[in-house]
């Protein structure tokens, strides 16, 4: 659809054994920045990350990316909840989707190494993934996922269970690529870290939209009674 | 009166007791002897167990894995249908496999022209149909559990199908070598099959397995038993094969 640079989502829905998993949700998202997904467990928020990035198969309704054609994971990569480790060293880990492209090893290495360094995993390059702690697996999946320059990137509680220091490490990464101009979808219910990062917010519950919206707006003043309550900490039923 | 006959009937027992005994130990001293001389036998025999058992482990690897990897990833009709022929081809008593083969190579059956009965090359293809179903069903069960961990994210990056299957014959490449290993196990101590179809033919086709069978048989204890201690080095050298694999797994050398 030409003159609609958005991302739009057309009555999205998925639904599993007849049980409403999600939506239907219709909005449209601009074509640019960083939009954090917001709501409590069971929300709905890896489900929708998920569609998006095509992996889920939906019972109805569509995404039109601004690109318009082309394989809907072609240009994306996903940062999964728990870092899915391929039983090979760090070095090939972050290598890897450079390899599916028949880039030559030893450039594949050379760039694994400076996306590393860039997140901050230089040293860790030789061990096995397997042995590295849960910031670092964090890492690790963040470099591998950037590494093919997306020009969208989806990340599923990049920082569940990770300590202040590693959650700040990925931040700055994050700032970075959207600097570069990667559009950013992030699902958290951190909220803190929400208030830090988002353009713009959308908020699920019970897999329906509450409500989408700038996120200064949105932290400033919820139009909803649901984000209303969960901005303050209050659980929701 | 009823006591004289059992009484000597159990002193004639411990005496038979004693001289088998003596022949054990004979045999014990036999045995060494002839392992510490390097037998000219014992090694042809030895060398032709290997020769068969490591050619149908090559062969079976080479049919089996990627077998196994394509039921791991492919979603088709038959999918449970080939599996549980295959689980079932596991449980094959070795003789009949030998006994099919046979009826299919001898003189009047369908491949009887090739001439193959009586040769190693009818072991071979004996230990194939045994070992195959083996390493296929580890290999499938291994590459299915490391599909379900990388599914996602084989998916999530596009990898085409081919690619998929080399990644995951890649990184499951330690559990796919201990299922050959499980494989050359099997092969190697197996005696139905090879039996039949090989015939246990002086400096032909006379195996490791076979040898023990006829030598024990004969009474030629020393021959059985040298024979026997040169499987189970073979044995224990496989599974210690085994554990220095799934060792370099944990520290990820490889």
């Amino acid at each position: 659809m030409v003159g609609a640079p958005g991302i739009r989502i057309e009555a999205l829905a998925i639904r599993r054994g007849g049980v409403p998993i999600l939506g239907p949700l219709t909005l449209t998202l601009a074509a640019t920045g960083l939009t954090v997904i917001m709501g409590p467990n069971g929300s709905g928020k890896t489900s929708l990350l998920r569609a998006l990035h095509g992996l889920e198969r939906l019972s109805g309704g569509a995404v039109h990316w601004p690109d318009g054609t082309g394989d809907p994971n072609a240009r994306q990569a996903l940062v999964f909840q728990t870092p899915i480790l391929m039983r090979r060293s760090v070095a090939d880990n972050i290598a890897y989707p450079l390899r599916l492209d028949g880039v030559p090893l030893a450039e594949a290495r050379a760039r694994a190494e400076a996306m590393a360094a860039e997140v901050g995993l230089r040293g860790a390059m030789a061990r096995p993934a397997q042995v590295l702690s849960g910031g670092e697996r964090q890492k690790m999946a963040l470099a591998r996922a950037l590494i093919r320059a997306p020009g969208v990137l989806l990340l599923d509680e990049p920082c569940a269970n990770l300590d202040g220091r590693s959650t700040t490490d990925i931040e700055v990464v994050l700032h970075r690529a959207r600097a570069r101009g990667t559009r950013i979808i992030l699902a958290t219910h951190d909220i803190a870290q929400a208030r830090r990062l988002a353009d713009d917010v959308v908020f699920l519950h019970h897999g329906q939209l509450i409500e989408v919206g700038a996120g200064a707006a949105f932290f400033a003043q919820p139009l909803s009674p649901e984000a209303t309550a969960y901005l303050k900490g209050e659980l929701l039923p | 009166m009823p006591l004289e006959p059992a009484a000597t009937g159990r002193r004639r027992d411990r005496g038979m007791g004693r001289a088998a005994m003596n022949e054990i130990l004979q045999g014990l001293a036999q045995a060494a002897q002839l392992l510490a001389g390097l037998d000219a036998d014992l090694i042809e025999i030895t060398l032709l167990s290997l020769r068969v058992s490591v050619t149908a482990t090559l062969v079976s690897a080479l049919i089996a894995l990627p077998l196994g990897a394509w039921l791991a990833v492919s979603r088709f009709r038959a999918r449970r249908v080939v599996i549980v022929v295959l689980n079932a081809l596991m449980g094959l008593p070795p003789v009949v496999v030998g006994l099919v083969v046979y009826v299919i190579f001898s003189r009047a059956g369908p491949l009887g022209v090739l001439g193959l009965l009586f040769t190693p090359t009818a072991m071979v293809i004996a230990q194939v149909i045994i070992v195959a179903p083996i390493i296929a069903s580890i290999a499938h069960q291994t590459i299915r559990d490391l599909w379900a961990d990388y599914h996602d994210l084989l998916i999530s990056l596009n990898a085409t199908r081919a690619q998929r299957i080399k990644a995951l014959l890649w990184d499951g490449r330690r559990a796919l070598i201990t299922a050959a290993l499980a494989g050359f196990g099997r092969a190697i101590g197996e005696v139905g099959a090879i039996m039949v179809v090989g015939g246990n033919i002086d400096h032909a086709t006379r195996a490791l397995t076979t040898a023990i069978a006829l030598e024990t048989g004969k009474g030629d204890f020393g021959m059985a038993l040298a024979l026997g201690f040169i499987l189970i080095a073979l044995a224990v050298a496989v599974n210690l094969a085994v554990h220095l694999l799934s060792r370099t797994e944990r520290s990820s050398r490889w």
